[in-house]
């Protein structure tokens, strides 16, 4: 059965774009068929996180509205068989978005895909909503601050409340916490909330911590996505929430101040 | 003084006590200014149960009319109940052309909201008669309203109302989240949001928390917020909050 998650925030800059595309690979990497789907009608940025911007034709826009059909519009990723993206409009707004459009769409993909990966907007606004009514399981993405976790707390509301399966009374949404651009260091100053904090706020499973880390930034300049730099933290921190995702059981990392060097982590030990 | 104080004595006999009561009592709600009608259903209500409609007190509430119905014949209208062997002892009215009319026939006029209609202590609370032209054949009984029990996190943004009773979350409360009840509220959770217990006016209602770190409190309109509550040494406590006069008292639990 296809499933279709939601990764979103309520706050913008988080790590939406850059968890989309790090799951989406991540589950295509582990045989899953998998397309990632840009909500960010008008802001588009997935298709340059995952370094296939020069190959967008037709968007979700155009399927939504019959102008293109979704193997038009469908584009294939170089690196992976089973990845596929499709792009949001540039030119449009949330508002060639519309339910019956996105549904349509949605069920569509849901025939030729295992897994569904929407990146929402920023915002609790139409294109968010859009972006998570459908979902069966919903990644909260938020930053150790408070402003974010506010943010998140009122998205875990919406999506407990808002959403066609709280709608139509089905079993709930089912919610996962992804901490990014977490920095053991500052929380060990106070300057920023420790992963206890967040979880006791939001009270939600956490599904993984990722690092803030620079190969992040270098991994969106470069289009490819951080999960396929195996060497990096954060590429190891999404690998380790893909395997949580599909149900294992993995032990969090990089949670605490590395007294070790870097380099040591990487490559001495385990 | 001392002897003035004897001199007293005799007189400090109380000749009197003051007493709080509770009463359940028949509220007739009008829901039309239509005193014909009114006459001609109150006849079938005596038809189907004569006991009732002897000499029963009742409160005549007006402030559940439309708005733009004009002005009511109080007199009239106490007579048409009379007649029908209900005895009018005050009115509940909002508009002030009913309260001027209440005063001008000397008649006590209580004020516009259900939440008086409740007992003391046990929680269970007295429940309204429906709105219906007239009371129902049986006496209004006390009924309880079913508490109101949320057992996921209240996030922020959201606001739960508990109607005519309680409020209870097994569950955290988040920042920006709201809490109202007509009755108490209880929260086990971690509790970070608003809460307003007795909303409608019952000064007897009560907020209970195992960790009080809310940003406002509040108990028939009297509110503390979380500026003030913070500086208390029960923040982050387990406490109840409670009403007296209007001093909104924080112990702990």
């Amino acid at each position: 059965m296809a499933k279709i998650l939601v990764v979103t925030s309520g706050k913008g800059g988080v790590g939406k774009t850059t968890t989309s595309a790090a799951i989406g690979t991540g589950l295509a990497l582990r045989g899953h068929k998998t397309v990632i789907v840009d909500f960010d009608v008008g802001l588009r940025n997935l298709d340059l996180i995952m370094g296939c911007e020069r190959r967008v034709v037709y968007d979700f826009v155009n399927v939504v509205n019959g102008e293109a059909n979704l193997q038009q519009a469908l584009i294939k990723d170089k690196r992976l068989e089973n990845l596929y993206v499709l792009a949001a409009s540039q030119t449009r707004d949330k508002d060639a978005l519309t339910q019956e459009g996105v549904e349509k769409v949605l069920m569509e993909l849901k025939e030729q895909f295992e897994f569904v990966v929407c990146d929402s907007p920023a915002g609790i606004e139409k294109g968010a909503h859009l972006a998570m009514y459908f979902a069966d399981e919903a990644i909260v993405v938020t930053n150790p601050e408070v402003s974010s976790v506010r943010d998140s707390d009122r998205m875990l509301g919406l999506l407990a409340s808002k959403s066609r399966r709280a709608e139509n009374q089905q079993d709930p949404i089912k919610e996962h916490l992804l901490i990014t651009r977490y920095n053991p260091e500052r929380v060990s100053q106070g300057e920023m909330l420790g992963v206890e904090d967040v979880k006791e706020i939001l009270s939600v499973a956490l599904l993984g911590v990722i690092p803030e880390s620079q190969a992040v930034l270098k991994a969106s300049n470069q289009g490819v996505p951080v999960i396929l730099d195996d060497q990096s933290d954060a590429g190891q921190a999404y690998s380790d929430t893909v395997d949580r995702l599909l149900g294992k059981n993995v032990e969090h990392r990089f949670l605490d101040v590395q007294k070790k060097g870097f380099f040591e982590r990487l490559f001495g030990g385990k | 003084m001392q002897t003035m104080s004897q001199t007293q004595t005799p007189d400090q006999e109380p000749v009197f006590q003051l007493k709080g009561s509770m009463l359940a009592i028949t509220v007739l709600e009008l829901a039309q200014n239509n005193l014909e009608g009114l006459d001609r259903q109150l006849a079938a209500k005596v038809a189907q149960a004569p006991n009732f409609f002897s000499n029963t007190p009742l409160v005549l509430a007006l402030d559940k009319l439309p708005a733009g119905s004009g002005a009511v014949d109080l007199p009239g209208l106490m007579r048409v109940c009379r007649h029908h062997g209900l005895r009018t002892l005050a009115i509940r009215a909002s508009r002030i052309e009913d309260i001027a009319a209440a005063i001008a026939i000397d008649l006590p006029v209580l004020p516009p909201s259900g939440a008086r209609e409740r007992p003391l202590e046990p929680e269970p609370e007295v429940k309204k008669p429906e709105p219906a032209p007239a009371p129902p054949p049986a006496p209004a009984e006390p009924a309880i309203k079913p508490t109101k029990i949320i057992t996921t996190p209240v996030r922020g943004g959201q606001q739960i109302y508990a109607q005519g009773g309680d409020l209870v979350v097994i569950a955290s409360v988040s920042p920006g989240a709201e809490l109202l009840a007509d009755g108490n509220i209880h929260v086990y959770g971690a509790m970070r949001g608003r809460a307003l217990a007795g909303i409608k006016g019952n000064t007897r209602a009560r907020i209970f928390c195992q960790q009080m770190t809310a940003e406002l409190v509040s108990i028939a309109g009297q509110y503390k917020v979380s500026e003030d509550l913070r500086r208390d040494p029960l923040w982050g406590a387990g406490v109840q909050v409670s009403l007296s006069g209007d001093v909104l008292n924080i112990t702990r639990l």
